[in-house]
């Protein structure tokens, strides 16, 4: 299955609609690989089954470790023991934050029985055949996947390379393999009381064939797995300076560039006055593509000042002229016809009618979420050398590197295989840098292809990023719901409007069914509460204004409006919010479980002082659970502040318990700080918001304490980047809706008057 | 030729007047533990120690300072607060991406230097100028209370 999968995906290309800026059309995904993208990106309880049902053998060669002497320092595979003792672990994911490197290295040093201080982390060169994402069939990190991943190739490549080190120690000893034991990184015959380190046996293993059974490790036995304070293998690195991030590649002779964009989205390059730019001191040229004009540059501040120095006239003919007022006007109006069908079942209309006229209650609610950027804390930027032998080198924090291998080799007109990529540490993505167009990459190919003398590093910057698109999207839910006398969920009605971007990508045939964007309805149409009349559907809008997922994606929205407008049912019926969701949860243990646990914790129930409030919110994302209890103040003025929040978290297995208790952590800080102040605007096309100047992000004071609870499970391993975000936001609105009666149904809460 | 002192080491670089030292650092002299986030005194990500001041390098023209002056960056940073900050990082795992962290390193060891038992409010000021889009607030904080804890001790 993944052979095919893999052979497939690589022989027929990644998809038919092509790379909007590279112009590149190869052939369609194949099957497998599409429905597999579709699943890991949290669509489907099933995700996890074309790992789990790999055929053993096959994976075990696919995940060979190799075992070398000095002659061959990289070779590609996942697990390198060379003879100075280290272990080093390659990640195929990107590390931009969730800390995967060490979570990954962790699963294959287990199996190993490797000793922590011994192992480190590099990442993977870009090689789809052995490298690519189990769930997507190309190389790529996204949908909090890599560990549910990689969870049995590696614990298969270490528990590969561990018997090799056996054998080569019983070969040298002459002793039965089955005498020889391993630990902590030690390689023991006890009987002879002789003992080798890795090091010392990686030259003999490495001559040695790779098993093609392994048997993996008793859970009960895992010592590195699960245990609390395994420090991450970046912390030092990234507290003295020394990490590399692709801003701070600097390879000889580099020269940095800058590109001008349309302000207006889908605008193009009319005409450009250059001299002026051409005149700034260190400005080395400029040139026109078909992205916009880049000036490219000594340094960056000769490369910026000169960008300011050009003139350049747009043509708008194809831009979006409209504000985003105007937008959402333009979505009410699309709101009050039908759209596509995305879930139905029995019949919801008559359900909230029959509710009405016996003594149930109807609640409706307009919820309206703007377009968000991700703004990662290291502006997108990537450095491309052009190869003499053809073909180039990229550094960056690549993120789909498949993907970006296939458009810089159309626009260089070379093979995939000829574009190298060296991936760097990212300083944060939140979803930005893995576009199914490779965008900033693209551009910066395009610009090393036209200025071929030295390597170009495009650097973005921060107004480029909050201008730049590729927001979350503008989206709009307009829901009536009802319960009856007795104070039972009994019908839900959900419409929702925003732009797909699935559409026009390689992914549209998986994941837009019906006319219906399965990441705009995720979490809505699939809703956890048994409502026996479910009624939703969507309305797919367009415009120039390019889109994409941002952390946890369609469920930073649906998840946001169910639970909300479950607080506003619970109140209608006279019920306690968390027993009310408990009653309904009678059927999703796992998500009952979390619910309990936070509520618990955070001690629901007990009575607050005047101005305080508790809110809750639970959901299922990615296959992870997550429940929110946040607590606020609200004072005199009406004002809010956050002043606790308890997370409960089912992941399943946990490899690294501090780095989940981590990512819950900064996304309750993620879906705060957006949920307060955060929007991107337009007004006349024109994005209003420039830096973190008006683009206001969370800061240390907005932060509020954050306890993390996590249930002990021996499940298969689940993600946890994006998880913790969806609850954090409604159960803080929640806890304001406690204590003040007004519901919060626009974002950000400061539209509100309530944030200052 | 401009004349500076970074790290305790005089440099001569051959930039316009009005190029920020953030770029100075970055792009002349190699030294690429000091971060671009904004370029506009609002992240806190380029913060680096002039005369022992937490200072935003991409606000500050080459221009603005003297031969004199000394630079501290992230690579140079020495001292009790420095290493007890760099230890409490590390022993409660505080970075996530890590591109935010030299910057809010700095900011912590120049609170501590003049303070070394910050109440939460201390905390805030000092701060809140460093932004952290991985949200890793909890353990800054948490993690300057260790290294404060460390220095009095
Ligand atoms: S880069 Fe200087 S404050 Fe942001
Ligand atoms: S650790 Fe990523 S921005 Fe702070």
């Amino acid at each position: 299955m993944l052979h095919h999968l893999i052979r497939h995906a690589a022989q027929n290309g990644f998809g038919e609609h092509g790379f909007p800026e590279s112009g590149f059309a190869p052939g369609p995904l194949s099957a497998p690989s599409r429905r597999g993208f579709l699943k890991a990106i949290g669509v489907g309880a099933g995700a996890l089954v074309i790992g789990a049902h790999l055929p053993m053998p096959a994976l075990a060669a696919e995940a060979a470790p190799k075992i070398v002497g000095p002659a061959d320092p990289r070779p590609h595979a996942f697990i390198i023991v060379a003879p100075d003792n280290t272990v080093t672990v390659l990640a195929k994911h990107l590390d931009k934050g969730q800390g995967i490197v060490t979570g990954l290295a962790t699963i294959a040093a287990e199996e190993l029985d490797a000793d922590w201080s011994q192992v480190r982390g590099a990442f993977a060169p870009a090689d789809q055949k052995l490298y690519a994402n189990h769930f997507f069939g190309v190389q790529g990190t996204g949908g909090s996947t890599a560990v549910a991943n990689s969870w049995d190739e590696l614990r298969m490549a270490g528990a590969a390379a561990r018997a090799m080190l056996v054998a080569a120690a019983a070969a040298r000893w002459k002793v039965p393999a089955g005498e020889v034991t391993v630990s902590k990184g030690v390689v023991r015959h006890a009987a002879s009381n002789r003992s080798l380190t890795f090091g010392e046996l990686a030259e003999e293993a490495a001559k040695l064939p790779v098993p093609q059974q392994v048997k993996l490790k008793d859970k009960k036995d895992y010592v590195l797995i699960g245990k609390p304070d395994l420090h991450r293998l970046d912390h030092v690195s990234k507290t003295n300076g020394t990490a590399i991030f692709a801003m701070d590649i600097r390879r000889p002779g580099q020269v940095t560039a800058v590109l001008a964009r349309s302000p207006r989205f889908g605008g193009t390059v009319k005409s450009v006055d250059d001299a002026a730019a051409r005149k700034v001191p260190g400005v080395i040229d400029v040139v026109s593509l078909p992205v916009g004009v880049a000036v490219i540059a000594k340094n960056t501040w000769a490369a910026i000042k000169g960008r300011e120095a050009l003139t350049v006239t747009w043509d708008d003919a194809k831009a979006e002229t409209r504000g985003t007022d105007a937008m959402l006007a333009d979505y009410r109006k699309a709101a009050e016809k039908p759209g596509d069908v995305a879930a139905a079942k029995g019949d919801a209309e008559k359900a909230i009618a029959d509710a009405k006229a016996k003594g149930g209650h109807v609640v409706e609610g307009e919820f309206v979420f703007p377009y968000l950027a991700h703004a990662p804390m290291e502006p997108l930027n990537a450095v491309v050398a052009l190869n003499p032998e053809g073909g180039c080198t990229i550094w960056a924090g690549s993120q789909f590197q498949t993907v970006e291998q296939m458009v810089a080799a159309h626009i260089l007109g070379c093979k995939p295989e000829q574009v190298k990529i060296e991936t760097q540490w990212a300083g944060g993505s939140f979803g930005r840098r893995a576009t199914p167009s490779a965008d900033y990459i693209a551009e910066a190919v395009m610009i090393a292809k036209a200025y071929p003398k030295a390597p170009v590093h495009l650097v973005w910057t921060r107004e480029d990023d909050i201008k730049g698109g590729r927001y979350r999207p503008l989206v709009l839910h307009k829901i009536t719901a009802a319960v009856d006398a007795k104070g039972d969920l009994v019908g839900w009605k959900q419409r929702i409007v925003g732009q797909s971007f699935m559409a026009g990508t390689p992914f549209e045939a998986v994941m837009v069914k019906n006319g219906v964007d399965a990441t705009m309805v995720e979490g809505a149409s699939d809703m956890a509460y048994p409502v026996a009349n479910l009624a939703v559907d969507a309305h797919t809008v367009a415009s120039p204004v390019t889109t994409l997922w941002w952390r946890s994606v369609g469920h930073t929205h649906t998840a946001y409006a169910k639970e909300v407008m479950i607080d506003r049912l619970a109140k209608a019926a006279g019920k306690d919010p968390v027993a009310f969701r408990m009653e309904m949860l009678r059927d999703h243990p796992r998500l009952a479980g979390v619910l309990k646990l936070a509520a618990e914790k955070a001690g629901w129930g007990q009575p607050l002082p005047q101005g305080k409030g508790r809110g809750v919110a639970v959901h299922e994302s990615f296959n992870t659970y997550v429940a929110h209890v946040a607590d606020v103040s609200v004072d005199a003025k009406g004002q809010i502040k956050v002043d606790r929040v308890v997370v409960a978290v089912d992941c399943g297995e946990v490899v690294n318990p501090d780095i989940v208790k981590a990512q819950m952590e900064g996304g309750a800080g993620w879906g705060i700080g957006h949920a307060l102040r955060d929007e991107i605007t337009m007004t006349d096309g024109k994005v209003d918001q420039a830096n973190f100047d008006s683009y206001l992000p969370m800061r240390m004071s907005d932060m509020p304490a954050v306890e993390v609870h996590i249930v002990p499970s021996h499940e298969r391993p689940t993600g946890a980047g994006e998880p913790g975000v969806p609850t954090v936001a409604p159960a803080v609105a929640n806890a304001v809706f406690s204590v003040t009666g007004q519901p919060l149904q626009t974002l950000p809460f400061s539209r509100g008057g309530i944030v200052s | 030729m401009v004349r500076i002192n970074v790290n305790g080491e005089e440099r001569q670089v051959d930039v316009p007047e009005d190029m920020p030292l953030l770029w100075v650092l970055r792009d002349e002299l190699n030294m690429t533990g000091t971060k671009f986030g904004c370029g506009i005194a609002q992240c806190g990500a380029c913060t680096v120690h002039v005369d022992g001041t937490p200072t935003r390098a991409c606000q500050t023209p080459v221009s603005m300072l003297t031969p004199d002056s000394k630079i501290t960056t992230i690579e140079g940073v020495k001292g009790k607060a420095a290493q007890a900050v760099q230890a409490a990082w590390q022993k409660l795992d505080v970075v996530q991406c890590g591109y935010c962290q030299s910057g809010q390193i700095m900011s912590a060891i120049a609170l501590l230097t003049d303070n070394q038992n910050p109440t939460d409010q201390d905390i805030d000021a000092a701060m809140d100028g460093n932004v952290c889009r991985c949200a890793t607030y909890v353990r800054i904080r948490a993690a300057i209370k260790d290294a404060a804890q460390t220095m009095r001790a």
